[in-house]
């Protein structure tokens, strides 16, 4: 047991969070659009200091950084309440797996653009019928001359109405089984045959689209990987992001404890005794699920696998977001019914919390099957 | 940064893991609760491996670890549902040589280390009354009061004893307002006090755990093992990770202990919470898990169930610990100035 940094760690912690106070340019404007645009000139900045693309080789303009030190990063962005670059799913999902599987041609063609946010990326994995169950997704991708065409539906799909690529995943073998019939494509969104409409959520905003494809072309070219490897390719790459990203996760939910402290306090709440066991309770709560990322972080330092303990993280995320919203709404009392920007809007955006990114069932069937052994039922 | 075990403290576990199997065999653990009884010869093994001083200062004839040693010890004593004063001499130890005088920790901390004597130690509820585990074979019993603590000559009349839930430990009751006070830091020798017993039910927990993952893998029902069927496996997934959960508060609590002392009494409280909670949790899951069965005396469950929620009940309660957190968390005291709270 030895949790203190390395000294490497420690002053890369400094380094960026100096520079983040120096120049973290703020919550930014109001309105979907305007915030993606401030968030783009948000990452040519990170870019100029090699913190886009963190993980990336140098070679490939990234600063090949350990897997602690992307952990730092996502705490300390965090932590400076600093906003997040624009093209996130390029740099933490669709860059890795280029670099991972594409050959020198896609490398050379897909991630620069990736880097300064010229280009955006978004993923097309799940479908209306396809959510936990991915691997039994439908859209299909048919051999023609030169290339594939795709037709399906996408849904769940994040910056699609920016983006330029799709991370698809599509069915090139409707005989194989299900998980040995996929491929992984890169998709030109900008296209006839690709139509986005934006999803409208329970807190009426559009933070996803779905993603109508039909008779859309991909060429040969934009194959990652051999036909067939789609699943390997595209899930990998996704489990090595959980280390980082529930350490951000902790720390934004210590953020958001400490507002509810205020908000207690405000309310003149810190006297009511079931109030703060609540409050305690939650605190132990996200501290243990703080430690548990850490603790899953250093084994995948170690091994350098990433276990499927991360699948704890995400259970416990969920619950604590919804436990302190609901926690938040008893502590406004009789103006928990009113539309509330902050509380209000936490409340219902935490629902979707044990939904995304796998489901709380999910998880728990992982857990069950791959870290104690029980017997599947499918 | 490593969270887990250096290889000597794999070791060590090892170690603790092969004698107290062998040593507290479920059949024996089941005899020594069934007729109210320790075995004093395992208790003489178990200072001879020098356990008994194992966070005992050298210069008390002790080996000078720590807390993460000690934790990983008296996990692998709730992993085996040992029926043994291990834990309150451990306990008292770290609060006598946190919070005691020269003159105490020279008088007690030598006899201990070596296992000659056993210290233990129980908090005063409202009234100037402990439930304090082994104080019938204990010869100085440390009586916790608020910040303030004394020392009260042992043993008790062993006819007092009391029955309690759990039948693998000895409790008495004890009254008393005189002795010596200790004058050092009681506060953070109870912490250390908090998350010894917290690893003791992280080893509980563990067990019950694994008893209730391999009855699932075997126990059919409707044609298939009932870990099969999402209900049943999903509960094992929760015990899972109220285990982890709880084995990383503590971890990191007896690390806090040892390293990082700013972030020692939060942590120890996170721990005491966590633990005590997944220790009752998964115990009652996994009796859950194992259906009819688990409701028998001659199930062995019921031991662990019962030492978990026992455990959960001694030294400072688990609201007063979620209220320490709450206040060191940003929520004003409730107390007011010029008392001391936990």
């Amino acid at each position: 047991m030895d949790l203190t940094l390395e000294p490497s760690e420690q002053a890369f912690r400094d380094e960026l969070r100096a520079w983040l106070e120096m120049n973290n340019p703020g919550p930014g404007p109001e309105g979907p659009d305007q915030q993606f645009e401030f968030r783009r000139e948000w990452q040519h900045k990170l870019q100029e200091q090699r913190f886009a693309g963190l993980s990336w080789p140098p070679e490939f303009g990234g600063r090949g950084a350990t897997l602690m030190e992307q952990a730092i990063f996502g705490e300390e962005i965090t932590r400076a309440r600093a906003p997040m670059p624009a093209n996130v799913l390029g740099l933490v999902m669709g860059g890795p797996v280029v670099i991972a599987h594409g050959n020198a041609e896609q490398k050379a063609r897909f991630l620069e653009p990736i880097l300064n946010a010229s280009e955006i990326w978004c993923q097309g994995f799940s479908e209306p019928d396809a959510g936990s169950d991915l691997a039994s997704l439908k859209t299909r991708a048919v051999k023609v001359d030169g290339g594939w065409k795709v037709t399906g539906q996408k849904v769940w799909t994040s910056l699609a109405q920016y983006a330029k690529w799709m991370m698809l995943l599509a069915r090139t073998d409707p005989d194989a089984p299900k998980h040995n019939g996929l491929s992984y494509m890169i998709l030109d969104m900008k296209q006839p045959g690709v139509q986005v409409r934006p999803l409208r959520q329970i807190t009426g905003e559009s933070e996803f689209n779905e993603v109508f494809i039909e008779d859309a072309f991909v060429p040969d070219e934009n194959l990652i990987g051999e036909v067939g490897q789609g699943w390997s390719v595209g899930i990998t790459t996704l489990m090595f992001e959980r280390a980082g990203i529930a350490l951000a996760s902790a720390m934004t939910i210590k953020q958001e404890l400490g507002e509810l402290a205020t908000l207690i306090r405000e309310r003149g709440m810190d006297a009511d005794s079931v109030i703060r066991q609540r409050f305690g309770a939650l605190v132990v709560h996200a501290e243990t699920m703080r430690l548990n990322s850490y603790r899953g972080l250093s084994q995948a330092i170690r091994t350098g696998i990433p276990g499927p303990e991360g699948s704890m993280a995400k259970i416990q995320w969920a619950d604590i977001n919804q436990g302190l919203t609901e926690l938040a709404m008893d502590v406004k009392g009789a103006d928990a019914p009113l539309a509330d920007p902050v509380w209000g809007y936490r409340l219902l955006r935490a629902r979707a919390n044990s939904i995304e990114g796998g489901t709380s069932e999910i998880q728990r069937n992982i857990l069950a099957e791959r870290v104690l052994g029980l017997p599947k039922l499918r | 940064m490593r969270f887990d075990l250096s290889d000597e403290q794999k070791a060590i576990q090892s170690a603790a893991r092969d004698f107290l199997g062998t040593r507290y065999d479920i059949r024996k653990v089941r005899e020594l609760a069934e007729t109210g009884n320790y075995d004093v010869s395992i208790w003489g093994e178990i200072a001879d491996l020098g356990w008994t001083g194992l966070a005992i200062a050298d210069e008390f004839g002790g080996q000078g670890l720590g807390m993460v040693e000690l934790a990983v010890v008296l996990e692998e004593f709730g992993y085996a549902l040992a029926p043994s004063p291990f834990l309150s001499n451990a306990a008292a130890g770290l609060l006598l040589q946190r919070a005691g005088s020269a003159a105490q920790k020279q008088r007690w901390l030598p006899a201990m280390a070596s296992g000659k004597a056993t210290a233990t130690l129980g908090v005063l509820d409202g009234k100037g009354r402990a439930l304090v585990p082994d104080a019938g074979i204990a010869s100085v019993i440390i009586l916790v009061d608020g910040q303030a603590a004394r020392l009260v000559e042992g043993p008790v009349d062993k006819s007092t004893r009391v029955e309690t839930l759990d039948l693998t430990r000895h409790y008495y009751p004890v009254e008393g307002e005189d002795g010596e006070l200790l004058e050092g830091d009681v506060s953070g020798g109870m912490d250390l006090a908090e998350v010894a017993l917290a690893a003791e039910l992280v080893g509980v927990s563990q067990r019950a755990m694994e008893m209730a993952v391999e009855y699932a893998k075997v126990r059919t029902q409707f044609g298939r093992p009932i870990g099969a069927y999402q209900a049943v496996s999903h509960r094992c997934s929760t015990m899972l990770l109220e285990t982890e959960s709880a084995r990383s508060a503590t971890l990191y609590a007896a690390w806090a202990a040892d390293s990082h002392p700013e972030a020692a009494p939060m942590a120890a409280s996170v721990a005491k919470v966590a633990a005590a909670d997944a220790g009752w949790h998964v115990t009652a899951s996994a009796l859950q898990v194992h259906g009819g069965i688990g409701f028998t005396w001659e199930h062995d469950l019921h031991l662990l169930l019962k030492r978990a929620k026992v455990d959960g009940h001694i030294f400072g309660s688990v609201s007063a610990h979620r209220e320490r957190v709450a206040e060191l968390s940003g929520l004003p005291s409730l107390v007011p100035e010029g008392v001391q709270g936990l």
